[in-house]
């Protein structure tokens, strides 16, 4: 029997099939081709995007001894949105930190800039080997916390910290002010891991990853076609020459103060001693910090490069620039004499000298390095009315003079923070002294006294030039970048305002200062030295100062040496240098000179009452 | 002559389109295996994919065992369903009983026996034992579904008791999908207002308690509540339309075996029935509703998110959403065989049985998805055309049984993948992994190709 008012039944059921599978199809349409939310979200599931960090830079001596290199540390990552449910008391336990750490760090992490709960944040950095393989095996418990391998820097020596600077987690501004940087990158923070921050860094390379529904890494996105390798970090030589650096930083313990070597004929920095210093295997991992703050509140300054932030009065070291001014501008002849009774007296004013022959010309002046000579020269430039229509513009000659010679402005070393020192020029003065002054206002900066400040690396440079008879290149402390050229800064050859003649007679005052005059400890027969002393006055104890070099023609190396509250140049400076330039020209000290340097390395100088 | 010819007959007697979405159904299916089953790193090449060590290499070993199990079918005698009809029923049902007692716990469900290294799942073969039963009950002679509650009750008691065993075997799933026989049932003339009455009682619980949350009129009642009223008083004004047309009225009275009921009284029982239907649709929603309000809240909200009604990215309404992302992000085309992400790194729960789905949208895209549907679409339709030209109520019977059967699967599990249905954990056919359930579906389909190859003989 068939009942043909049941027929109608199959085409509902058939259209009600095909009704609901096509409703279907629009979602389908509508989950698959209307937006691209689920394929973010399935990318964010299943993508993780690991940064590859490069190898940092090495940095070497100039003769190729390992000063900086790179040890792997284990920072502990945390992923926000996949940390939850972690026993915290556990983990704090595995990493002994406590939970006020914990609690502290996490809402740090949370106002970082850039901050995302999808990708790996710095939770804690730097974990030793030790710390690393004990959390390792921990790490299961907590999901969310990764581990990545990153290079910390270490040093092979106690040296030259200054200049070498450290690295640090990147500040905020850091990461506004280059896109490169993420949040618990590593930055140079000083010396020249800050100066060469973008040589040394390399780029960071990225894999992207696959990982599971729990966490787990199953391999590389199409097979890691589309990974970035990372580049590492191009090397460093130095100028610097460690043996001479290592006997500098001996010399100077127990004192304040700079030694600044340079190679005349290329600008190179042999060593740039400053003291007190530091240890710069000290600042590395996560102890950084504390000792830093250790560091900047101790009163004897030890962060301080002195060698390019230190500004000292250059005392008697000036007399020479002073000498190359005169004799350019035709104020004195090499053979013009000037008198000096122990000192300097004119219309009541008095610059004390010591004791020696008088008149005297201008070699024998450098030589016992007479104040009086170099007063009169000064007075007699500032008062050439026949040459200068007014004070200023024998002042304004006077400074572009000096300016020439490197200082008043920044040499343009490749460390930060050189300081620029002050050569005062006419308006410094009219507006000190309400535009009422003359020669004799201004007499002591003849001496260098007064106003005028210079850098030990100014100091330096200009026995350098002194050296070179007129020229010098931008001192600088990195000799060669792997891959790449020096900055032409570096390559290029400064002259001063004063022709080469002038500087061969300064050069000549200088080597009979060694001969006979106040630096006579410098004296070798092996080569001739050319010297300067200083003794710069001070509210305290007078600095101890020498410029000099070696040997006088075809010189190898320049220096200056700065003591705090010294004394006299010839206490301290003059057998510091002699040293210094022995130790660089022999390549080693001879057994008299290794006695010397032994007991000056256990002078000590006291400064209870310093004060800065 | 007759040996040959009625070889040939028989050959010709297949319906092969069947056969040919089959097979088709099952390659699409084993290349969703591949990709859900396809451990990230591993070779990619055939031979690999093919070797037996792996759920891929064990699936073609089902699919191959099935296609002979369909073969062995239709080599039998079409004649001993019938026959045996009652007794496979029986036999299964002691089965069922049985199971619970035979089997350890897997992930909470008692439906497995172990035999030798294999598990079979005696659910998946209940279900072609149950539609024999039922087209052997129906297809007595002169027996008649419309106007014998009897009849009904009977049917539905057929279905009822494997559905209680399976319950008891904890798979909830597989016995829900007995229910999908009521579309049989609608076929062979259940009244069309049961099968409406089911089917709005489900849409009062669901809107419900979706909507349950939202309240109006300070709190009084529920958007659900008013949505509910809203749908029964709609409900009620079309029937009072459909049924109580004066023209409707004297049709039913011709229909009626005494012509003493006089259209007034038709009427007023019309309007009673309807009243009932309004009072009983109040009943249940007001039931289920004041039900739910007493769980305690995370039982409430188990029961919320299971039904699909609320989203717990990190809790049961995970599944669903890996799932939308899994075949969201496949895009037009796919990211092609073996290369989905979401799948292949396990995001995406249960993704080699019931989530098999998301492989497809996954690695084939819409335009894979697309086919998938319509192929399903192409064999549902065949099975009511098929079942339609059945020469014998036993036929048409068993095969609008497959045809219900295969419905409730690919709309169930496809739609609870799609995030339009609830979490009800039943296979794909022909997609999910396991052998119970192929050689279940295979069984299922081609005793019906079976019994339909034996039409032109019953004929003559």
């Amino acid at each position: 029997m068939v009942d043909y008012s049941l027929n109608n039944r199959k085409y509902v059921l058939g259209f009600s099939v095909a009704f609901i599978l096509i409703i279907y199809l629009v979602r389908l349409f509508s989950l698959q081709l209307m937006s691209d939310d689920y394929k973010m979200r399935a990318d964010s599931n299943a993508f993780m995007r690991r940064i590859l960090f490069p190898a940092r830079g090495a940095i070497t001596d100039r003769n190729g001894k390992l000063l900086v290199y790179n040890q792997p540390a284990y920072d502990v990552m945390v992923v926000m949105k996949e940390q939850v449910g972690v026993d915290t008391i556990h983990l704090c336990r595995s990493l002994g930190i406590t939970r006020e750490w914990y609690e502290r760090r996490m809402k740090e992490i949370k106002n970082t800039v850039g901050y995302s709960m999808h990708t790996q944040q710095v939770f804690m950095s730097q974990l030793s080997a030790k710390e690393f393989s004990n959390f390792q095996e921990k790490l299961f418990h907590f999901p969310g916390f990764y581990i990545q391998k990153r290079n910390i820097r270490q040093y092979t020596g106690p040296y030259a910290a200054h200049l070498l600077g450290d690295v640090g987690e990147v500040s905020p501004a850091d990461i506004e002010n280059d896109e490169y940087y993420r949040s618990g990158d590593y930055i140079g923070k000083l010396g020249v891991e800050s100066s060469y921050e973008r040589q040394l860094r390399g780029v960071k390379g990225s894999e992207i990853l696959l990982r599971d529904v729990r966490g787990r890494i199953k391999g590389r996105y199409q097979n890691g076609k589309f990974d970035v390798q990372p580049i590492p970090g191009k090397n460093l030589t130095l100028s610097i020459d460690l043996e001479l650096q290592k006997l500098g930083e001996r010399l100077m313990q127990g004192k304040l103060g700079s030694i600044v070597a340079i190679e005349p004929a290329t600008g190179e920095i042999l060593c740039m001693v400053n003291a007190p210093t530091y240890d710069p295997r000290s600042m590395v991992g996560r102890q950084r910090g504390k000792r830093h703050k250790e560091l900047s509140a101790d009163p004897m300054k030890p962060l301080l490069n002195r060698s390019i932030m230190g500004l000292y009065p250059p005392g008697s070291t000036f007399k020479t620039s002073q000498a190359l001014t005169f004799l350019q501008e035709g104020i004195i002849q090499p053979t013009t004499q000037y008198p000096c009774s122990h000192g300097f007296h004119f219309r009541g004013l008095k610059v004390g000298c010591h004791g020696h022959a008088s008149p005297l010309p201008l070699v024998p002046s450098i030589a016992t390095s007479c104040n009086g000579y170099f007063c009169w020269g000064l007075y007699h430039m500032m008062e050439n009315r026949s040459k200068y229509r007014t004070v200023q513009d024998a002042m304004t000659r006077w400074k572009d003079y000096m300016v020439s010679m490197g200082f008043g402005y920044k040499l343009g070393v490749d460390l930060p923070g050189e300081k620029r020192g002050l050569i005062p020029n006419a308006e410094f003065y009219d507006k000190a002294y309400n535009k009422s002054w003359n020669g004799l206002t201004i007499i002591s900066i003849s001496i260098g006294q007064g106003e005028v400040t210079l850098t030990p690396l100014q100091i330096a440079n200009l026995g350098a030039t002194i050296a070179n008879r007129g020229w010098f290149i931008t001192p600088h402390v990195v000799r060669e970048i792997q891959d790449e050229e020096l900055d032409s800064l570096y390559t290029q050859k400064r002259r001063t305002m004063v022709s080469p003649i002038h500087y061969e007679t300064v050069a000549t005052g200088m080597q009979r200062a060694v001969e006979g005059g106040t630096c006579r400890a410098a004296y070798t027969p092996e080569y001739i030295v050319c010297g300067k002393t200083g003794t710069a006055q001070n509210r305290g104890h007078d600095h101890s100062v020498f410029m000099g070099f070696a040997p006088k023609d075809n010189p190898k190396i320049a220096i200056a040496v700065y003591v705090e509250n010294g004394g006299w140049g010839a206490n301290y400076g003059v057998p510091l240098g002699a040293l210094m330039m022995e130790q660089y020209i022999n390549g080693k000290l001879s057994p008299a000179s290794e006695q010397k340097a032994e007991t000056f390395a256990n002078k000590h100088i006291s400064y209870g009452d310093y004060v800065r | 002559m007759v040996t040959t010819s009625g070889k040939k007959s028989f050959m010709a007697s297949i319906d092969w389109l069947t056969i040919v979405l089959y097979l088709a159904l099952l390659a699409m299916g084993w290349m969703s295996i591949c990709g859900a089953c396809y451990e990230y790193g591993e070779p990619k090449d055939l031979l690999s994919l093919a070797s037996f060590s792996t759920r891929t290499g064990m699936q073609l070993v089902w699919i191959a065992s099935s296609i002979v199990l369909g073969v062995i079918v239709l080599m039998l005698d079409d004649r001993i369903f019938d026959t045996f009809a009652y007794l496979i029923y029986g036999v299964l049902l002691i089965l069922l009983f049985a199971t619970p007692f035979l089997t350890h716990d897997i992930k909470g469900s008692l439906s497995w026996i172990k035999v030798g290294s294999f598990s079979i799942q005696p659910a998946e073969f209940a279900k072609f034992a149950t539609s024999l039963a039922l087209a052997k009950f129906m297809g007595t002679y002169g027996f008649r579904l419309q106007g014998s509650w009897k009849n009904l009750f009977m049917c539905i008691a057929l279905m009822v008791v494997p559905m209680v065993l399976i319950v008891l075997q904890k798979e909830t799933g597989s016995a829900l999908v007995y229910l999908s026989l009521f579309l049989m049932l609608y076929r062979e003339g259940m009244p069309g207002s049961v099968l409406f009455i089911g089917i709005a009682a489900v849409a009062y619980i669901i809107v419900g308690l979706r909507f349950s949350e939202i309240m109006l009129l300070g709190g009084l009642v529920s958007l659900g509540d008013v949505l509910v009223v809203l749908m029964i008083i709609l409900f009620s004004l079309g029937m009072v339309f459909v049924y109580c047309r004066p023209s409707a009225l004297i049709k039913a009275q011709e229909h009626s075996r005494s012509t003493m009921v006089s259209l007034h009284s038709l009427r007023l029982r019309r309007y009673f029935y309807i009243g009932l239907f309004a009072i009983g649709s109040l009943a249940i929603h007001v039931s289920a509703s004041t039900l739910v309000d007493h769980l305690a809240d995370h039982q409430k909200k188990r029961v919320l998110v299971l039904l699909g009604l609320r989203d717990d990215p990190n809790g049961v309404g995970y599944n669903q959403i890996q799932a939308k992302i899994a075949i969201g992000s496949g895009g037009l085309a796919g990211k092609g065989f073996l290369n989905g992400t979401q799948t292949k790194l396990k995001y995406v729960p249960e993704q080699e049985t019931d989530f098999i789905f998301c492989t497809v949208g996954e690695e084939q895209g819409f335009i894979g998805s697309a086919i998938v549907l319509t192929l399903f679409l192409g064999l549902l339709w065949r099975l009511i055309y098929v079942s339609e030209r059945q020469p014998t109520a036993f036929g048409r019977v068993y095969g609008y049984c497959v045809f219900s059967i295969f419905t409730f699967h690919v709309v169930i599990n496809v739609g609870m993948v799609l995030g339009l249905m609830p979490v009800i954990g039943i296979p794909l056919p022909f997609f999910s992994y396991g052998g119970s359930s192929l050689w279940g579906f295979t069984l299922l389909l081609f005793l019906f190709l079976r019994i339909d190859a034996g039409r032109t003989r019953l004929l003559h």
